[in-house]
């Protein structure tokens, strides 16, 4: 394959719509007769619906139905398997009964002519409840009883812990965080002559028409899910979440087109979040730094709806040598939503439990922390024995240590300085998954010479028309203003979902596949009779830079080969393998390093600079890769110091649901980022040599803001997010 | 939203007469007004649009006075140049609030007039004073960390007066020019909000028929140097958890004259007027700007989860003595 275009930083096919705003988004669909539906939400976090009063409402202007739990359809559940790709994380259907589970959840749903007048009409649905009292977070919800999920364990760790030479013992706690991708959810769903058509803000097309195939007890192919553009979504957009289901049952009880945004408010209650997480760790090492235990006990809330185990300990069963090892996890209920998968679920918060530890053991040791991890490194996975397929940790570590300046680094706690600044410096690891799906793909030539690819994946704003245009245009030879991507709808060649940091990995194999068996296919039309290489055997043939060619100097275009015989095109399928099973284990890994200024004068936090080594494989696109892993450390940072979503104690209800008070990082806050990609290929895992690179820049980025605070200030933040009331010294 | 009438003035007398006589709203760069509508925590059944009316001029009044209209923007008033030569706490306040996109919009009458950010008062169901008086105040034993105050605080609401630029426009000293059905009159910066009392729906002077049609600065107090310290979590669009504006002007290396206004602990844009008085004829030094933030707190009353602010709201003020103090000519070095 010649490789013109992979790797470099390719500007994003799909800027110039994006920009000029052709680029059309869920919400931007407006079929024919389409009402518009407005939620309307429990305000009691448990207990029953004694009573729903639209007698106001129904006369409303504009109003045209008012659905609740005793005139709604039935729909059928999703049975929620990943495997079968139809996957919810709410396993109840919207409206199914009058049990509220959560502060925030559908209790009515208001369809009017317009928006505005399906939410005024929404305002004045009254309903009444039978209120129960319910866990508000996850230290009530501990007195409610705790599930163990699962756990790993390697030799005796407990006694290890006991008997090593020095320890650390220590919980880190983390808050609910909320997906608040800019798109709000969004559903716009119509149905004609049986089939569903849906636009969706969806990370998986795939995964929202199977389960709507079982909500609505359809054939999959009765159903058309579209998510031309997502304004991202951050896990919370994986799987389908109630209004989704509800806009669809309406639309069909109605007869037309309906139209659901999903309120910022209530994406703080019906649509997911990060669950909150206590996670118990201890390490144990012998004097020179070798760990001889590690253990990683969490807990994380869940809903009563569904059991959401947030896999705190996914990374500590790989990331260092330790003879000794264990990893649990455990649930406790929550009068909330459930919670779901968000941008690296499991490591993005385990990594600030385990990775503060590491730094609070290098303290204990009185080692550098830098020098610890390289101690522990690991050439083979502990957790299975098996060597990694490539992995460059090490190389990390050196280089961004390197770039950082991490040797001048003055080790004792608040010895430097600048002016009034405090300056303090941590390091973390990061690691995460390496995986590939299975993926479909098909590739057509045209007698112009272009070519159009289609897969049933999506692009949640990370680059993928991109690479996937990059990749076509490498293996066919053309040129990428020729490449045609088409991707988006469900009714394309099975493709993957946006998530888990799988879809370069799994999605590209396809597209190179594809795109040799469309030139396979215009090689065989060439030497076809009355086709320009009539009677060639096809051995003898090549389709290079476009053009069919023969051994004597001669060519021929697709349109040379197309036209004589009337032929539409050329049309290469393919389909790609999961993960290899060969003996491999598989991973990503990296390193962050962060430094802060405190200002005890003013009680100010900032980051001042962030070097990131990141080793993801090879890049299959400089810029959106770097994009990627830059906007991962801004999240990292903002799960370090501003994101929780805060309840009402009594109420169970979100307070800082909005923009405003739901703090994520803004540009004044970002310092200058510096991410080192190392591009070393993975050949085991697939041909072009990716990874993925979504998630890991994000873990492990708290605990080097946590480690860079202590540096500066001795104060140990083992409470996320960490603000300015936690680190000053003055209580009152 | 409820349907609700709209009508665009192009005079006081119109604006006033239109709003005259049902539950009207003036709509001006509506950055409070129509969040609240959606919200339907504002249910106004008429919007009368000041936008049109002649009030977007800034003038050089009488004795060195600054007067603005009230529908100058933010972001106008924040850049004029004679706001950043002589009124700098102004400029930087208005700069350190909102966002860009927001300050483009936002104008002085309604700054002045901005609504309480208490997600108690704006989720239209919690019990809440200020919203349906009687109920109670839900903020007091609940989340209370980030706008909600330590100073004027009552048993019957909680929440901060959220604004920045009335914190500077307090330390500076300003008349609300006010006009109603039977003319105008003029009402003190400082008397203008109200704490909240046992009536904390009841947030300010302004009658119900009136309308704000001017905001004068009092003149700039000679050869002073100001600035406004606002600390927060992130470092832009958020309101303040605590804040400062500070004016002052030397006499050597004493404190002549000093104007101290807080944000983010009171209920109102709160001005420290004891802390001023032990600070003139004082020396201007670290010491003294620590005790001055001392008494300025003094009387400070934390809730659950704001007691932070005491302490912070003292850095703010001895950060902002020194950083005027730092640009104040005719004066020494501290």
């Amino acid at each position: 394959m010649s490789q013109t275009t992979i790797g470099s930083a390719v500007a994003r096919v799909d800027g110039f719509d994006k920009l000029t705003g052709r680029a059309r988004y869920a919400a931007d669909f407006h079929p024919e007769g389409m009402a518009h539906a407005y939620g309307v939400y429990s305000t009691i976090s448990r207990g029953r619906i004694v009573s729903i009063d639209t007698s106001i409402a129904d006369g409303m202007p504009g109003v045209i139905e008012i659905f609740h739990h005793d005139n709604f359809p039935t729909l059928h559940r999703s049975p929620a398997s990943f495997p079968e790709e139809n996957m919810v994380d709410e396993l109840r259907t919207p409206f199914e009964d009058d049990v509220v589970h959560y502060a925030g959840q559908f209790v009515a749903l208001v369809v009017a002519d317009t928006f505005e007048h399906a939410r005024d009409a929404a305002y004045r649905v009254k309903a009444s409840y039978d209120a129960d009292s319910a866990a508000a977070n996850l230290a009530q919800g501990l007195e409610g009883g705790v599930t163990e999920a699962n756990r790993t364990e390697r030799g005796d760790a407990d006694s290890a812990f006991d008997s090593a030479e020095v320890k650390v013992d220590a919980t880190y706690t983390t808050p609910v965080e909320t997906h608040n991708p800019m798109e709000m959810h969004a559903t716009t769903a119509r149905w004609a002559n049986g089939k569903l058509i849906v636009h969706e803000s969806t990370q998986g097309v795939i995964f929202a028409r199977n389960t709507l195939a079982k909500n609505f007890d359809l054939d999959p192919s009765q159903i058309e899910v579209h998510a031309d553009y997502i304004g991202s979504g951050f896990g919370g957009k994986l799987w389908l979440w109630p209004h989704s289901l509800a806009t669809c049952a309406v639309a069909r009880e109605l007869g037309r087109p309906v139209q659901f945004m999903l309120p910022r408010q209530n994406m703080f209650t019906t649509s997911g979040h990060r669950p909150e997480t206590s996670q118990h760790i201890q390490l144990g090492a012998k004097t020179d730094g070798t760990l001889t235990s590690i253990i990683h006990d969490s807990i994380n809330s869940t809903s009563s709806i569904n059991t959401f185990v947030e896999a705190c300990g996914g990374s500590t069963s790989s990331l260092y040598a330790s003879d000794a090892l264990r990893v649990s996890h455990a649930t406790a209920q929550v009068a909330r939503g459930t919670p779901t998968p968000m941008r690296a679920p499991g490591a993005g918060v385990g990594l600030f439990a385990l990775e503060s530890a590491m730094d609070e053991l290098a303290i204990a040791l009185d080692m550098d922390p830098l020098e610890l991890r390289r101690q522990n490194f690991t050439a083979t996975d502990p957790s299975d024995g098996k060597p990694w397929s490539s992995n460059h940790m090490l190389e990390c570590y050196d280089r961004a240590a390197e770039r950082f300046g991490w040797a001048d680094r003055n080790p004792q706690v608040g010895s430097m300085r600048d002016g009034d600044w405090l300056i303090g410096q941590g390091v973390a690891a990061c690691n995460w998954d390496a995986m590939r799906n299975p993926c479909d793909a098909r590739v057509t030539l045209r007698p112009d010479g272009s070519a159009t690819v289609h897969c049933a994946t999506q692009d949640i704003g990370t680059g993928t028309y991109t690479i996937i245009a990059q990749t076509a245009a490498d293996t066919l030879g053309i040129d990428i203003g020729r490449i045609h991507v088409a991707i988006g709808d469900s009714t394309f060649p099975h493709g993957q979902i946006s998530g888990g940091s799988w879809a370069t990995a799994s999605i590209l194999p396809a597209i190179v596949g594809a795109c040799k068996a469309a030139a396979d296919k215009l090689v065989e039309y060439a030497a076809n009779d009355g086709a320009p290489m009539a009677g060639a055997d096809t051995d003898d043939l090549l389709f290079e830079a476009g053009v069919v060619k023969n051994g004597r100097g001669d060519q021929a275009t697709p349109a040379d080969i197309l036209e004589p015989q009337k032929l539409a095109h050329a049309i290469g399928d393919f389909h790609s393998d999961g993960s290899p099973e060969d003996g491999y284990a598989y991973g990503s890994f990296g390193v962050n390093f962060v430094e802060i200024g405190w200002n005890p004068n003013t009680a100010q936090l900032k980051v001042r600079r962030v070097v990131s080594s990141i080793d993801a494989g090879a890049i299959m696109n400089d810029a959106t890769a770097r994009s990627q892993v830059e906007g991962a450390i801004v999240m990292g940072l903002g799960a370090a110091m501003f994101e929780a979503t805060e309840y009402d104690e009594r109420t169970g209800r979100p307070v800082n649901n909005n923009y405003a008070e739901y703090l994520v990082p803004v540009n004044a806050d970002m310092p200058e980022l510096d991410v080192i990609l190392l591009n070393h290929p993975d050949y085991h895992l697939n041909e072009l040599g990716a990874r993925g690179i979504g998630e890991i820049g994000l873990t492990g980025v708290q605990a080097a803001v946590a480690n860079a605070v202590y540096h500066a200030t001795g104060k140990r933040i083992r409470d996320l997010p960490i603000t300015l009331d936690k680190i000053m010294d003055e209580t009152a | 939203m409820r349907q609700f009438d709209y009508k665009r003035a192009t005079d006081t007398d119109g604006a006033i007469q239109a709003h005259a006589g049902q539950a009207a709203a003036y709509l001006a760069g509506g950055t409070t007004l129509i969040d609240l509508v959606k919200l339907d925590v504002m249910q106004p059944e008429r919007m009368v649009d000041v936008n049109r009316l002649a009030l977007s001029n800034i003038e050089d009044a009488d004795d060195g006075r600054l007067r603005i209209g009230a529908t100058v923007r933010n972001t106008a008033l924040a850049y004029d140049d004679r706001v950043k030569r002589d009124y700098t706490v102004l400029s930087e306040a208005l700069l350190q609030g909102a966002s860009r996109q927001l300050r483009n919009r936002a104008t002085t009458a309604g700054n002045v007039m901005q609504r309480v950010r208490c997600s108690y008062f704006r989720d239209g169901i919690s019990p809440c004073n200020k919203r349906e008086p009687g109920t109670g105040c839900s903020a007091i034993e609940g989340v209370n960390r980030e706008v909600f105050a330590v100073l004027g605080t009552s048993e019957h609401c909680i929440a901060v007066h959220p604004s920045d630029m009335c914190v500077a426009m307090a330390a500076i000293g300003a008349t609300v020019e006010v006009q109603g059905p039977n003319g105008t009159r003029e009402i003190a910066f400082g008397d203008f909000h109200k704490m909240p009392g046992n009536t904390p729906h009841i947030e300010h002077e302004l009658a119900e028929d009136e309308l704000i049609t001017h905001v004068t600065l009092d003149a700039p107090i000679e050869d002073a140097g100001s600035t406004y310290v606002k600390l927060r979590d992130r470092s832009s669009y958020q309101f303040a958890l605590a804040s400062c504006a500070a004016i002052v002007a030397l006499d050597g290396d004493v404190i002549r004259e000093v104007r101290l206004a807080l944000g983010g602990v009171g209920t109102k844009p709160w001005r420290c007027s004891q802390a001023e008085e032990q600070l003139v004829g004082a020396a201007a030094n670290e010491e003294n700007f620590a005790q001055a933030a001392r008494l300025a707190m003094q009387d400070a009353t934390p809730y659950k989860h704001n007691a932070y602010k005491i302490p912070l709201a003292r850095k703010a003020i001895t950060q902002a003595l020194k950083d005027a103090t730092a640009r104040a000519g005719n004066g020494g070095s501290i």
